[in-house]
């Protein structure tokens, strides 16, 4: 489990997330979803990384998003992982969370 | 009388039946909504009849009934032991009313009305200012159907099950995940929309990332039963709501499955789980529900159906909960009309048992000639007629039993007003009121019956006081139990009273001249001296029993029928009178016998096994039987039958009351059908010869009366042991 932030260059702050979001790691993973958000107006999510991800992990999602739209910041999920895709579907919530989906081109078939 | 008249009033006292036994059930504080429609219908049929036959007594004061009960099932007042009084005399005023009218007076004479007058004053607290009483038994029922506008009915989700589902905070914690549980609901079909539902989650702060707070509405497209759908959230079923209902496309599938159901009488939720609307977990639930909302309630107020509970929980549609309880009404409906159905002829049916008996005959004759031609063609054929013979014997006898139950029901009643007239509490305990027997004898018990159980009341069960002296249950409990048992039914009325005082009896049958003051009995015989013409113990005759109708008319009557009557008793814990009866009249399955050159039938119901004599016999009379003491008569000695016995003798073991005995005879000839002759007036006194039957050949065949035969075997082992004090005279045979 890896948490890389960085600054992005339109002054974003962007939190990468390697490895499982699960029940497993759920409360650092909510920690740090939470202080991301309420530390930046803008908040980018990168889960192009991650290989797995259960209902914990798709609860804390919902809730940094329902933060965000709390405190009027912006949560943006900017790479999905075909795990994370893929429960988002299934869960019918791709709607709520409003990113696009970003098919990698190698996946299309 | 009118035929119309006839079968209304045989079917109102059937109504007036079902009515009393229901009011009885009520006051026994079994008050489900099912029993009080139960009641309510069967006021309603009488009055109805009553109208269509326009005997206006009838139809106006059963009215005043219904009115009551109207009251009653819509919860508008409440079950009272004064009120169930009242129209329990309602019962008693409408069979006086269907008495007039079979004796031919249409319009009831004065008495009759004041008595009307009476009781309709007697329940006019009750009845209040209540509307006339309305026709629909689903009133309650219906209601809510307005608060059930669920959004998922539009047509686009027609054909989908709803599946309503809020996961409990520990599941994830637990090791499930709800997503593995969607995903695996695919298996059974396809989820055509899903709504992810999070309003639980708390906020940020407060909210445990390990915590479950995820719910979903589902649309699931599914050929899957119920059941298997239910089947998916097993694992975490107790943790969570789980709510699935059926589309509303399979409604009618489920309704057209309520009315295909079998037509038994089953309780509503029992027709819902059968037709898979309903699983048995929901309905164990919603019974769980209704239990608690009935306790919550307390006394004053009725507990919620429970179709209203099951809707309430989306369970089921209240559609659904409408066509069971329709299905509950037309089977309660069949029930009365099957019952009027089979309304025949006694004599028809005696006939018909006749023509069987000389078809037995007929075809034992056919099938000896048979064997005797030795054509195997013919053989066979004639052994298949008489498999069909047996067949048909046996469901011509089967016609003619009833069950027990109906008869024992009356007692209860009984009980009711015995136990205030006395003042005493009493229970009346009955098993095995499904035990048939021969509809002949079930008329001719009653009187007998009627009579024990009064006596255990008034005589048998103590005063109050008495009983908690001893330290018994305040209530006393008369027992009327039936069973079947090696060819004869048993029918046993026992009591938990005092036991029957043998030396009060000893001193009443010294005292009556009965016997004699230097005789010594067994505690049995002395007990059995309450059979004795003209003796009765109780000194002041009160108006329940003892009203000349003594023991000894009891035994004659159950004598008349071949039965007996034991009591068995013990001072301070009851006694128990035990009836034996023959459970058939006419045809039975016999053991055929040889003795010399003359055949005899033994009843195969008390057959218990064949042994050979041997030289075990010498001159003795009993025989070692795997370590017991067999008692044994010689058929041979016994009938002085000329001649010697064969070499070889057999023993067959036969069992009558739990007693054993064996009966000596030279040949064992197997099975035989046996078609029950009376003997003639002349052979009437003779014993150990219950009747005789004919033989294919032609020949007459003895049956014997084994219940003698054993008796006759116990005591002289009883004498034997007791070195001969028994008094002959009291013998029962």
């Amino acid at each position: 489990m890896e948490f890389i932030t960085q600054t992005t260059a339109d002054g974003a702050t962007r939190l990468t997330i390697e490895g499982e979001l699960s029940i497993y790691d759920a409360a650092e993973i909510k920690h740090r979803l939470i202080e991301g958000i309420r530390g930046a107006a803008v908040f980018e999510l990168d889960l192009s990384h991650v290989g797995v991800m259960d209902s914990a992990g798709f609860q804390l999602l919902t809730l940094a998003k329902r933060e965000s739209l709390e405190l009027g910041h912006a949560l943006r999920i900017v790479g999905h992982s075909p795990a994370v895709r893929e429960v988002i579907e299934f869960f019918n919530m791709v709607a709520y969370f409003g990113d696009p989906l970003v098919i990698p081109a190698g996946e299309q078939s | 009388m009118d035929e119309v008249l006839s079968v209304f009033s045989v079917e109102a006292r059937e109504q007036l039946d079902a009515m009393e036994a229901g009011l009885l059930q009520l006051e026994r504080g079994d008050r489900d909504a099912e029993t009080i429609n139960a009641v309510f219908r069967a006021a309603h049929t009488i009055k109805g009849g009553a109208g269509v036959v326009e005997i206006a007594s009838i139809e106006h004061f059963t009215h005043v009934l219904e009115n009551v009960l109207d009251r009653l099932r819509n919860s508008e007042i409440e079950v009272s032991s004064e009120m169930i009084s009242a129209l329990l005399l309602g019962c008693d005023h409408i069979n006086a009313l269907l008495d007039a009218v079979q004796s031919g007076r249409l319009e009831p004479d004065a008495e009759l009305d004041t008595a009307g007058a009476a009781i309709t004053d007697q329940l006019r607290p009750f009845i209040g200012n209540a509307p006339a009483a309305r026709g629909g038994v689903l009133a309650a029922d219906a209601g809510t159907e307005a608060e059930l506008q669920r959004s998922d009915r539009d047509g686009a989700t027609n054909d989908c099950w709803h599946i309503s589902v809020r996961f409990g905070r520990g599941v994830l914690r637990n090791g499930m995940d709800p997503l593995a549980f969607l995903r695996y609901l695919l298996n059974l079909g396809e989820i055509a929309h899903i709504t992810t539902l999070c309003d639980a989650m708390p906020d940020a702060d407060s909210m445990d990332p390990e915590a479950c707070y995820l719910g979903f509405e589902i649309s699931f497209r599914s050929h899957a039963s119920k059941e298997a759908i239910e089947r998916v959230f097993e694992f975490c079923r107790d943790d969570c709501e789980l709510f699935i209902l059926p589309p509303n496309s399979k409604l009618d599938e489920f309704i057209a499955l309520i009315e295909a159901l079998p037509e038994e009488t089953m309780r509503l939720g029992e027709i819902l789980v059968k037709s898979g609307a309903l699983t048995r977990e929901e309905l164990d639930s919603g019974l769980h529900q209704q239990q608690a909302a009935g306790v919550d309630a307390g006394a004053t107020a009725a507990t919620p159906p429970l179709g209203n509970i099951l809707v309430e929980r989306n369970s089921v549609q209240p559609e659904l909960v409408e066509a069971a309880a329709a299905k509950q009404r037309t089977v309660a409906e069949k029930k009365t009309a099957e019952s009027s159905l089979i309304r025949v002829h006694a004599d028809k049916l005696d006939q018909l048992i006749d023509l069987v008996g000389e078809l037995v005959i007929a075809g034992a004759s056919a099938n000896l000639l048979a064997k005797k031609s030795g054509e195997a063609a013919l053989v066979e054929a004639t052994s298949v007629l008489s498999r069909l013979v047996e067949s048909i014997r046996d469901s011509a006898l089967q016609l003619r039993m009833v069950q027990i139950g109906e008869t024992f029901n009356r007692f209860h009643r009984v009980a009711r007003d015995v136990s205030r007239e006395l003042d005493k509490e009493i229970e009346l305990v009955i098993n095995g009121g499904e035990t048939e027997l021969d509809k002949s004898v079930v008329e001719k018990i009653g009187d007998p019956l009627m009579h024990l159980v009064r006596n255990a009341m008034d005589h048998g069960i103590e005063s109050a006081a008495a009983r908690a002296a001893a330290g018994k249950p305040a209530k006393g409990r008369v027992e009327l139990n039936a069973f079947h048992d090696s060819g004869s039914i048993v029918i046993e009325v026992g009591d938990d009273g005092g036991g029957l005082d043998k030396r009060r009896i000893q001193a009443k049958a010294i005292e009556r001249g009965l016997l004699q003051a230097n005789e010594t009995l067994s505690d049995q015989d002395v007990v059995n001296l309450i059979f004795e013409p003209g003796f009765s113990t109780v000194d002041k005759v009160s108006n329940l029993s003892g009203r000349g109708v003594g023991m000894d008319v009891v035994k004659k009557n159950i004598t008349a029928l071949r039965g007996s009557v034991d009591v068995r008793t013990e001072a301070g814990a009851g006694s128990r009178f035990i009836i034996r009866l023959p459970l058939t009249l006419a045809i039975i399955d016999g053991f055929l016998i040889g003795v010399g050159r003359a055949s005899y039938v033994i009843p195969l119901d008390m057959v218990v096994e064949c042994i050979e004599l041997g030289d075990a016999g010498g001159d003795r009379n009993y025989l070692n039987l795997r370590g017991e003491v067999l008692p044994f008569v010689r058929l041979r000695e016994l009938f002085e039958v000329p001649g010697q016995p064969p070499p070889r003798e057999n023993v067959v073991v036969v069992q009558y009351a739990g007693q054993k005995a064996g009966i000596v005879v030279d040949q064992l000839l197997g099975e035989f059908q046996t078609v029950i002759k009376p003997l003639g007036t002349l052979f009437r006194n003779m014993r150990g010869i219950g009747g005789s039957t004919i033989l294919g050949s032609g020949e007459v065949a003895l049956i014997l009366d084994v219940q003698a035969l054993v008796a006759r075997c116990a005591r002289s082992e009883e004498q034997r042991a007791h070195g001969n004090t028994g008094s002959r005279r009291l013998e029962t045979h």
